[in-house]
């Protein structure tokens, strides 16, 4: 179970708080999205529990463990694939993996056979002594996935993960992730689309200017937003039409 | 263990599927070592085979010009051009032609030896063994010049060389000048050698000795060490760009989620490029003792040295790559890490002593110089090649060198401690 409380952040010389003294509770095994208009805090939120980023003030705990006082073990509980594909461009999709699965202390067959295994299921197996450079965008979203993946974490923190691919991708991607959830792991992720979410997650929350605007499950949501009759419509009833650009 | 052996594994391939920067980092200190050592080589031949052209205007057509033009004929530093006018010597030299006229004023022997008579006729008659040469009569001789033409662009040693060798010459030509007026004062029979004219004082220059065998330093023993050690230090810009680039891709952000210390990160890296750093100086030592002397140049005497030096290298290494983790963890963009990374090595390098002799520098930059880890590492591998010294004597250098990389590396992991991690 995931505790964040009060939690904010406010960035070194920013006007206003990314996030600002959010209260949430996500259940475990629960797959939970977190939606909201670009610069609306959903990164930060995720940096700050994955340990990127100092809050502010306020807390949070997972499983009922601290970055304060179990930063180690938190770790190896969690999994983050974060929004860029974060892997070495050089090395194959098989070494890549055989080095980020090592710094979670897998090793040796237990590790060669994980990563085997998630890349058939993600069909890259064939791919596995290819390098990352060589790859489409989607085939690199599958690797940086397997490779927050393999030390099998209570909690995956995903950042938009199937931002630039394509649809077949996007459908193996949801699939897999839909596999580790049905076999007990809590999904955290952030995402622009919200049709996507409305099918994957048990519940969502929208947030906007750093605060929840509005929570709970897709139909819940929909059921309490007026005329709306798909999440994407009760996104824009409660964040508004106007352009969110920011720099 | 088994974290540190999955990073070093990993930056080995990064480094080995770099066909471009793997190049860079082994043939170009080759190329800088051969080049440098090469063109320094003829400061360090006693006798050289590269001659300097220079113009020579003799006005005196006598003794002293033929002695001075005999004293430049015997250094063998110089092919010397006849030029009957001086105006055509100055143009030639002042647009760069030549780098040096020499002028040779007239009448220069007829009058110093005149001058010399006089005196030497005064100083007898004031012991009474001369008599007294009315002042009055006595027509005044002019001080004499020989004039030096330097191309504006010819550099200040260079000048001081040539002036001060000139100079001696001069002066030894007045000295034996001065015991001819009193030789033909004194006797009428020119062959009785009244005064012996030789050098009463030398000097011996005394070198270290090996055994039995003299270490006399050539240009290989100066260049290699200090050649060497600049390539080693150079290891800090593709180590810095390694980790810049290690920040773009986003790789860095997820290690820094993962279950692993920075101390582990850094750990494979400075095992990584300590091992390129080894085999550099390895390859070094290979070209000084097998590939210099079939290019001419003296043969790298590594006889009985090797694990002193493999031990400098070491710790000249983890220094250098000490700097680089520090570069590569400041720094955010390539272009904050190469270009200073770059200069902070040409000045460390300076600093240190690789171009110019510490001993020669002004009184701040000796004091500065010894801030510098290439100074420290400079003086091993000098203490090593040239001083005949043991594990002892380079001890308290090679102790500075492992302090620096400690000193370094924990200011990258507590920089990085307080600026990344929650």
């Amino acid at each position: 179970m995931i505790q964040i409380s009060q939690l904010s952040k406010k960035y070194k010389n920013a006007e206003e708080y990314s996030v600002y003294q959010l209260d949430l509770t996500i259940g475990d095994k629960e797959i939970y999205g977190l939606l909201g208009p670009n610069g609306a805090g959903k990164t930060t939120l995720i940096s700050m529990l994955s340990s990127l980023i100092k809050p502010t003030s306020g807390s949070f705990s997972i499983n009922g463990l601290t970055y304060r006082k179990n930063k180690s073990e938190l770790k190896q509980l969690i999994g983050i694939v974060p929004q860029e594909y974060a892997l070495y461009p050089t090395l194959t999709a098989y070494e890549n993996l055989n080095y980020l699965g090592s710094m979670y202390g897998l090793k040796g067959k237990d590790l060669k056979d994980k990563i085997r295994f998630h890349l058939q299921i993600l069909g890259l197996e064939k791919f596995s002594h290819k390098k990352v450079e060589t790859f489409s965008g989607g085939m690199k979203r599958r690797v940086n996935l397997i490779a927050s993946v393999l030390h099998e974490p209570k909690v995956l923190f995903l950042d938009e993960p199937t931002v630039g691919v394509d649809v077949q991708s996007k459908n193996v991607i949801m699939e897999h992730l839909q596999n580790l959830n049905d076999q007990g792991t809590t999904i955290v992720y952030t995402s622009h689309h919200l049709n996507e979410a409305e099918k994957f997650c048990s519940k969502v929350a929208i947030i906007d200017h750093g605060r929840i605007v509005i929570h709970g499950t897709p139909q819940d949501l929909i059921a309490r937003t007026g005329d709306a009759h798909n999440l994407e419509e009760v996104f824009l009833t409660l964040t508004g039409k106007a352009l969110r650009d920011y720099a | 263990m088994h974290k540190l052996w999955a990073s070093t594994y990993k930056e080995a391939l990064l480094l080995v599927r770099d066909i471009g920067g793997m190049a860079i980092l082994f043939i170009m200190p080759i190329v800088l070592v051969v080049t440098v050592t090469l063109i320094q080589d003829s400061t360090f031949r006693s006798i050289n085979d590269t001659k300097i052209p220079i113009l020579w205007v003799d006005q005196d057509g006598d003794k002293v010009a033929k002695s001075i033009y005999g004293g430049l004929e015997e250094s063998k530093a110089f092919t010397i051009i006849n030029k009957a006018s001086e105006e055509e010597a100055r143009e030639l030299v002042f647009n760069g032609k030549y780098q040096l006229a020499i002028v040779i004023p007239p009448h220069l022997t007829s009058e110093l030896e005149q001058k010399v008579n006089r005196n030497v006729g005064d100083l007898l008659s004031k012991f009474g063994l001369e008599e007294n040469s009315p002042q009055d009569q006595r027509t005044e001789v002019e001080k004499k010049e020989v004039v030096l033409y330097f191309d504006p662009a010819t550099q200040i040693t260079f000048k001081n060389s040539i002036k001060n060798g000139i100079d001696k010459m001069i002066f030894k030509i007045e000295t034996e000048t001065i015991y001819k007026a009193f030789q033909s004062q004194m006797t009428d029979d020119e062959t009785e050698e009244i005064f012996d004219t030789g050098n009463f004082i030398s000097f011996k220059e005394v070198s270290p000795q090996m055994g039995e065998k003299e270490i006399v330093p050539n240009s290989v023993q100066h260049n290699v060490p200090a050649w060497t050690l600049f390539a080693i230090f150079f290891i800090i810009v593709p180590l810095s760009i390694n980790m810049v680039k290690e920040k773009n891709q986003g790789t860095f952000v997820r290690l820094r989620t993962n279950p692993v210390s920075y101390l582990t990160v850094l750990g494979g890296k400075t095992l990584v490029y300590l091992s390129v750093c080894m085999i550099q100086f390895g390859l070094m030592l290979v070209i000084g003792v097998y590939f210099f002397p079939t290019i001419g140049l003296p043969a790298l005497d590594v006889s009985n040295k090797l694990a002193l030096l493999f031990l400098v290298a070491l710790f000249a290494g983890l220094a250098a790559i000490g700097l680089g983790l520090l570069l590569g963890t400041l720094a955010r963009t390539q272009e904050q890490s190469a270009p200073f990374g770059a200069t902070l090595v040409v000045i460390l390098a300076a600093m240190g002593g690789v171009w110019v002799p510490v001993f020669i520098m002004p009184g701040f930059m000796q004091v500065l110089s010894n801030l510098s880890p290439m100074n420290w590492g400079l003086n091993a591998f000098y203490d090593v090649f040239l001083r005949k010294v043991g594990l002892m004597g380079i001890l308290s250098d090679i102790t500075l060198l492992f302090l620096f990389f400690i000193l370094t590396t924990s200011i990258s992991i507590i920089y990085n401690e307080r600026k990344n991690v929650v």
